[in-house]
């Protein structure tokens, strides 16, 4: 059984994210092929809607954007009523990648020891 | 022909007033676009329009235009693209005009108009145009009567109509963002309507650039890497007769243009990056390789697209109730659990008054509250800016809740500073409706100013 340690994603990849009505998108993009097989693996809608849950999206789509080695995530009703009604700070969720990009999604511990998969190579 | 370099200078309506004339200063362009339309504005213009026959545009452009005095001199050959006629493309076009003729600069201004549905909009639903909310489902006749402003975005063919006609400057009402830089590649390139490829490789280009300088270092995560933020270059495009195009900004600019800068606004405000519809075409994200080409240049290579729908998108705005916030300062011990009870001791105080609110939410920003609830709690901050908001369908009740900030300077919990900014406004809030329209129960209309 493998063992696991936690990653901060924002280790393997970095983002953007902004507002279609009540909705947000959520871009996470892997620094290199490797990290983007990883986040394939691990990265799923499922996990991103449980990260989420206190903002409350009714579902989440993932999309690929393989060229880019990017993952994109349609996170549905999350926005507490969008740019014009939320009464939250952020009104259009600008700060959902970031707040993605800190999570420690579990990996296993032999990936988690690949350099490949880090950063700071390009 | 060799390529075509197209520069966006704003991304918004309240962007660096700077970064235009800095652009066509140091960018060598052969056009210029000017993006000043997010969603909700068109509601605020339509008000303005309301209230003022000759107001209702982005002003911002005409003291960007007339600032570009000496520029516009110096290079008669660039054309300008920019959607700041909002509400009120001929009201815009003329002001321009004027600014023009005081630098004594001669030049064909041409406005794109059409988009505007509000004056059609009972005749639309009267045949059988139900405008059916796309997130939600709900047809528009619920809020009919709140409704203040309605607009399809319109696509790049009048802007080109604009352009054959001779225009120097295009001013358009509400058009999709992509469709400044679209443009000018057909009417350049002398594409056809029907070539989709083409048609995505220009909307690529058009949407890297639309946000400005989130194309060149702002909001990128690596922003440490960037040189010199402060002086942020502006990007522009060198498209090539193929669609393939090389982002770029000004040498010697701040900034940076990398493959993670462009990744990042590629997919930005995107959902499913496969098919990102605009009027023209739907256009495939995924399609082209993206290259590092040097320092602050990225070559993309041509995109794949496919037909355009038969609709257009439409924005719709309608009244719906009051809205304010009021923000307070709350140093520790223990700023968050103080905040909280602020933020409960003001909605206490209206309730004794008489007031609840349709929605009310009491956050302490220090503490994660950008994602409430999802980030994992930290250490006792030393302070947090206690911040209330409330919204309610009358006006009345919004305002009393914004005479019960200051009171907790001298009746809340200790710590409370920072009330300088007195009473907090009351705002309109005007609801975000997205719909669909059939193309073919809209014309565009394409005029030149005489």
């Amino acid at each position: 059984m493998i063992s696991t340690l936690p990653v901060r994603l924002s280790d393997i990849a970095h983002g953007r994210s902004g507002d279609k009505g009540n909705h947000a998108n959520v871009a996470v993009i892997a620094y290199t092929a490797d990290g983007f097989a990883w986040l394939r693996e691990h990265l799923t809608a499922e996990f991103v809607q449980r990260y989420f849950a206190a903002l409350k999206p009714s579902r989440v789509e993932r999309f690929e954007a393989a060229n880019v080695l990017g993952l994109n995530f349609m996170l549905y009703d999350v926005l507490a009523g969008g740019a014009s009604q939320s009464l939250r700070i952020d009104t259009q969720g600008k700060t959902l990648a970031l707040a993605l990009l800190q999570c420690s999604p579990h990996a296993p511990r032999e990936e988690r020891a690949q350099p490949s998969i880090v950063a700071k190579s390009r | 022909m060799t390529s075509l370099r197209i520069g966006n200078g704003c991304g918004f309506w309240g962007d660096n007033i700077d970064a235009p004339i800095l652009l066509m200063r140091h960018g060598n362009l052969r056009y210029l676009t000017l993006e000043y339309l997010a969603e909700l504005t068109m509601s605020i213009l339509a008000l303005q329009k309301q209230k003022d026959p000759q107001a209702g545009f982005a002003g911002d452009f005409l003291d960007v235009l007339e600032r570009l005095g000496p520029e516009l001199k110096r290079q008669p050959q660039l054309k300008i693209i920019t959607n700041a006629g909002g509400m009120n493309p001929q009201a815009c076009a003329r002001r321009a005009q004027e600014i023009l003729q005081k630098s004594d600069l001669k030049r064909t201004i041409a406005v794109v108009e059409g988009d505007d549905l509000l004056p059609r909009l009972d005749e639309l639903l009267a045949g059988g145009e139900l405008f059916t909310n796309m997130d939600t489902g709900e047809a528009l006749t619920s809020v009919r009567s709140r409704v203040v402003s309605a607009n399809a975005y319109l696509g790049s063919q009048p802007i080109v109509e604009a352009l054959k006609k001779g225009a120097d400057i295009v001013i358009t009402g509400r058009v999709a963002d992509a469709c400044l830089t679209v443009a000018p590649a057909v009417h350049e390139f002398g594409w056809d309507w029907h070539d989709w490829d083409r048609l995505a490789s220009a909307t690529v280009a058009g949407h890297l650039i639309e946000c400005g300088a989130q194309a060149t270092g702002g909001l990128w995560c690596n922003w440490q890497q960037a040189a010199n933020l402060g002086d942020v270059g502006y990007p522009f495009v060198d498209i090539q007769p193929d669609g393939s195009f090389v982002i770029s900004k000004p040498d010697g600019s701040g900034g940076a243009v990398n493959l993670e800068t462009v990744s990042e606004q590629l997919l930005y405000e995107v959902a499913d990056p496969a098919a990102y519809f605009t009027p023209d075409v739907v256009a495939d994200f995924t399609s082209m390789k993206l290259t590092q080409q040097g320092k602050d240049r990225v070559h993309v290579a041509p995109a794949r697209g496919r037909p355009a729908t038969d609709s257009y998108k439409v924005s719709i705005a309608y009244r719906n109730g009051f809205t304010a916030s009021g923000t307070l300062v709350i140093l520790g011990p223990d700023a968050p659990a103080k905040a909280q009870a602020c933020g409960q001791m003001v909605l206490q105080r209206l309730e004794r008054a008489g007031f609840r609110y349709d929605r009310s939410n009491v956050e302490a920003l220090g503490t994660g509250a950008c994602v409430p609830g999802v980030l994992p709690s930290q250490a006792d901050p030393p302070e947090v800016v206690l911040r209330v908001s409330v919204h309610d369908a009358r006006r009345p009740a919004v305002e009393r809740f914004t005479k019960e900030f200051a009171p907790l300077v001298t009746s809340g919990t200790p710590g409370v500073t920072g009330y300088t900014t007195g009473r907090p406004a009351v705002r309109e809030v005007f609801a975000y409706w997205p719909a669909l329209v059939k193309k073919n129960l809209i014309t565009p209309r394409v005029s030149l100013l005489s």
